[in-house]
């Protein structure tokens, strides 16, 4: 370059400043928000606003009740003013995030002709079986019959009497004239009537047991205790598996119609159900498969006996060789029948009071049951082993379905004196009971739903960098909307679409919440990320931060020596 | 006089007897648990972490004979010491110098082996957010009225637990997976053991509810091993699994042995570093805590009381045996491999790589003695 010698210096002087500014300029500008953003985790966004209104749980459950006054409860001038409607709602307040509403609609008419006719049946089994053929008994509600003192309905000393669909009849009470007032009677009535909503369509206790999940509350007694801990989780599927267990194929050959006997016994139950859960069932039989436990011979009865203490050891030794469906993580409900080999007939399951058991069987809690179930009796000491034997499936299955149902939650509590409930339908499962099961699972439903999404919600806030990806988005926004209409759904009393909302919103929230993505592998300490950034970034910014202080003290001294000048 | 005794001690059995009925319905209550899980991990490989491998066996072991069965039991071996080539007695793995407990048994079941054994999936396992094809084995199904033991034992350090020689879990991580289980009502009680060095390190950061954590060695001290074996040529166990294996053997599913029968277990007299233990989290007493409810899978049983009357007979399942003869299938075999191709088949044509460190430092080796001999003014004639 052909220049004066000051000229040059100067010009390249300038460049060198332009130089470090334009890189300060592109680094500041498009740098460090390409470094931003690149290094930014992908984080779809959630309805956070919403999950936290929902970690607030508001919860209003309202029941349908029609009491229908019969001939002879209520005079003819009180049967004008009837019919009437009346509501009452019922707070308790949970916890500080949980509060509950009961609202009962209870609706009063009298008797129609056919209902008066039907009633006049000789016995209350009858009555409420000519009374379902008159009305079908929306879901979540009940009908309650009250019929005069003097009706030979119901027993003496029975006061109300349960029955297989949704319907009662209360017995009105000695102290109440008919010719009292309606209010009287209505008052009369009121706390009665409460009794048996208690007993047929939810109570205060099963309702705060259901809500385990999110209070965990002092237990109360004994037996909601041993409730919870007997009856499995709300869950969208289980498996039954039915075990025929035989230590002795030398001597007895057994034959049992499993199948038969499902689709006979086990199916109907199975189908009410279908709409808290799905069921499938599977079974086997196992060979030489021992007991862990040596009963012991008991002369007196002549037979062999297992006490209670020694039950809890049996089922581990058993347990290993049952095997379950692999492709499946629903809870299993185990059944095993077990009968004793020839050495060691009759075996019987004695109580702590030394007493045999009737059913001869166990169950154990969220496992399943065992029954013994003793051959002995069906063929005599000359009989050629192996002895072709056929299980009575009746009286097997009649024993699995209780286990099932006391293990399912569908057992009702022990009714107050002076109930008497109709004995088990046909299909092992009355419809008010039904009705008790679906309560209890959408709350549980609803309040295990809120906490994931809620507890969810909090860690992914917490932890800056998990990415949540567009499907844990959408699930969570369904989990929410399903959460919100179960809850309005429960306020309405469709108790069934309360249910099925519940289902979707839990199966939604695990699904997001277990998602394989969520891994929190994620976590640097902060001396950690100083290590990385610093020998990437320090020898960029150095010089860039040198030249910058040197064109500003350049600049500063320029304007000092014009100052000079100037002066 | 006599029968005035005898009454007596007829009226002591009697409430004696009640008594026993009264607790052992009370235990029904009193731990709140209905089954029993175990997640035994052993995190390192080689062969001379023998020792760590036998820790992990022998609780196995304990845990299978006091009544868990493997379905409720996750483990997770990093290395296979009974198959290794450097075995001499292949197909055991020893505690004991005189070779007196082979822990391997006949019936072990690894859910995780080798390199499955790594920081992702244990984390995976702990909070369930396993992919949707993990088999049932492989996965802790518990609920919230489950105890879960967890033995981790490997080389650990203040703070952190090594896998694999290559990855650690922080007990940051371990603390926060904990609390992902919590959240998610994954467990009832959780007992948490670790055997390295410097494990106490790996409970101080716990916060969620009902855990107890034991460790075999404080911060800043080694957990050491027990005794070599000549002929195997490595050591067998470290010592405060020895001691905890020693004092399992005499425990039996219906021990009434307490949690604080277990804190006792290898003082420092026998284990050189002092084991600790952590209760505060844990909402009971420990005294009140059995062995068995952590170790030992003691079922809660109920008698049935009640049965459904059911008096319609069996209907008969149909059977169709004429269209199962015409839904027969006809079966064939795959197309089987073409051996034959493959056994004469032409060398694959190499892609080229450049040349690799060595040549090039040879090459470089050359010409810098090329030059220094002979002047860096020839540099311009070569360029």
């Amino acid at each position: 370059m052909v220049c004066a010698f000051n000229l040059c210096v100067i010009d390249q002087l300038l460049r060198g400043q332009l130089a470090a500014l334009s890189i300060a300029v592109v680094v500041i500008v498009v740098g460090v928000p390409l470094w931003w953003k690149t290094t930014e985790t992908y984080r779809a966004w959630l309805p956070v606003s919403q999950i936290n209104e929902l970690s607030n749980l508001q919860l209003q459950l309202s029941a349908d009740v029609e009491v229908v006054f019969a001939r002879g409860t209520v005079t003819p001038e009180q049967q004008k003013k009837v019919p009437l409607t009346r509501t009452q709602d019922e707070e308790h307040s949970v916890d500080e995030d949980t509060a509950l509403r009961y609202r009962y609609e209870t609706r009063y008419r009298t008797a129609t002709i056919m209902e008066e006719d039907a009633l006049d049946q000789p016995t209350a089994a009858e009555a409420d079986l000519s009374l379902h053929t008159l009305s079908e008994c929306p879901c979540g509600s009940l009908v309650v019959y009250v019929i005069p003192e003097s009706s030979s309905l119901l027993p003496q000393d029975v006061d109300v009497y349960i029955g297989q669909r949704r319907t009662a009849l209360l017995r009105i009470g000695g102290q109440i004239r008919v010719g009292k007032t309606l209010d009287l009677l209505l008052a009369h009535l009121e706390p009665r009537i409460k009794q048996v909503l208690q007993v047929m369509s939810f109570s205060h206790t099963d309702i705060t047991a259901a809500l385990s999940d999110r209070v965990r509350l002092s237990p109360g007694n004994k037996e909601s205790i041993a409730d919870s801990m007997r009856t499995f989780k709300s869950s969208p599927g289980y498996e039954i598996t039915f075990s025929l267990l035989n230590p002795d194929p030398k001597s007895h050959r057994l034959h049992w119609d499993i199948e038969g006997a499902v689709q006979t016994y086990i199916q109907p139950l199975l189908t009410k159900l279908a709409s808290v859960a799905n069921f499938s069932i599977d079974s086997q039989t196992l060979y030489y498969a021992m007991l862990g436990v040596n009963p012991r011979f008991d002369s007196s009865l002549g037979a062999y006996t297992l006490s209670p203490d020694s039950l809890a050891h049996m089922i581990n030794p058993v347990e290993a060789r049952l095997g379950s469906n692999a492709a499946s993580s629903n809870p299993v409900l185990n059944f095993l029948l077990y009968v004793p080999d020839a050495q060691h007939s009759p075996l019987h399951i004695h109580d702590s009071k030394k007493q045999e058991v009737p059913t001869n069987a166990f169950h154990s809690p969220r496992w399943g049951g065992i029954m013994v179930y003793n051959v002995d009796g069906f063929y005599g000491p000359e009989a050629v082993f192996p002895v072709d034997l056929n299980i009575n499936m009746a009286k097997v299955m009649g024993v699995f379905l209780a286990q099932l149902r006391l293990l399912l939650g569908v057992q009702s509590p022990n009714a107050p004196s002076g109930f008497l409930v109709a004995p088990c339908s046909r299909t092992g499962l009355a419809d008010w009971e039904l009705d008790r099961l679906m309560w209890s699972r959408s709350v549980e439903n609803v309040a295990t739903a809120t906490t994931t999404i809620t507890s969810l919600a909090q860690l992914l806030d917490q932890i800056g960098n998990i990415v949540i990806n567009d499907n844990i988005a959408e699930q969570v926004s369904s989990a929410v909307t399903s959460l919100q209409l179960a809850v309005a759904e429960l306020e309405a009393g469709n108790l069934r679409f309360a249910l099925q909302y519940s289902k979707e919103a839990i199966l939604a929230s695990e699904r997001a919440f277990f998602d394989p993505s969520l891994l929190h592998l994620l976590y640097f300490p902060d001396d950690q990320k100083f290590a990385i950034y610093i020998p990437l970034f320090l020898p960029m910014c150095v010089p860039i931060l040198l030249s910058l202080l040197k064109i500003v003290s350049d600049a500063r001294q320029k304007r000092r020596e014009k100052q000079a000048k100037k002066d | 006089m006599k029968i005035l005794g005898l009454l007596s001690l007829l009226a002591t059995h009697l409430s004696a007897n009640s008594v026993n009925i009264e607790e052992n319905a009370g235990q029904f209550f009193s731990s709140g648990h209905t089954n029993n899980w175990a997640v035994l991990v052993c995190t390192s490989r080689f062969w001379f972490n023998y020792r760590h491998v036998a820790n992990t066996l022998s609780v196995y072991r304990s845990v299978k004979r006091l009544g868990i069965p493997d379905s409720h039991i996750v483990l997770m071996l990093a290395d296979d010491m009974a198959c290794n080539h450097r075995n001499p007695k292949p197909a055991t793995v020893f505690s004991h110098k005189n070779m007196e407990l082979n822990v391997y048994g006949d019936d072990v079941e690894v859910d995780y082996r080798g390199y499955e054994v790594t920081v992702e999936n244990f984390l995976r396992v702990l909070t369930g957010r396993l992919p949707p094809s993990t088999p049932r084995s492989k996965r802790l199904l518990s609920d919230d009225r489950s105890n879960i033991l967890i033995y981790l034992t490997g080389h650990g350090g203040n703070g952190f637990l090594k896998f694999q020689d290559s990855e650690e879990i922080s007990n940051v991580e371990l603390a926060d997976a904990f609390q992902q289980m919590w959240q998610k009502r994954r467990y009832n009680e959780l007992l948490f053991i670790i055997d390295t060095c410097q494990g106490a390190s790996m409970y101080e950061r716990f916060y969620s509810p009902n855990l107890m954590a034991l460790a075999s060695s404080q911060v800043g001290e080694d957990s050491l091993s027990h005794q070599p074996d000549l002929a195997i040529g490595v050591h067998l166990m470290d010592r405060y699994t020895f001691y905890l294996l020693e004092f399992l053997e005499d425990i039996h599913p219906a021990s009434k042995s307490n949690m604080n029968d277990l804190f006792k277990v290898c003082p420092k007299s026998q284990c050189v570093s002092t084991p600790g233990h952590r209760t505060d989290l844990f909402l009971r007493d420990p005294g009140s805590a059995l062995i068995t409810d952590f170790f030992g899978s003691v079922r809660k049983v109920e008698i049935t009381m009640e049965t459904v009357n059911l008096t319609d007979p069996i209907e008969q399942v149909e059977q169709n045996f004429v269209n199962e003869d015409l839904q027969k299938e006809s079966y064939s075999y795959v197309d089987q491999l073409p051996v034959s191709e493959i056994i004469h088949q032409k060398p694959k044509q190499k892609d080229w790589h450049p040349p690799d460190g060595f040549i090039l430092g040879l090459w470089t080796l050359i010409l810098l003695v090329f030059f220094k001999t002979y002047g860096m003014k020839h540099l311009k004639h070569i360029f």
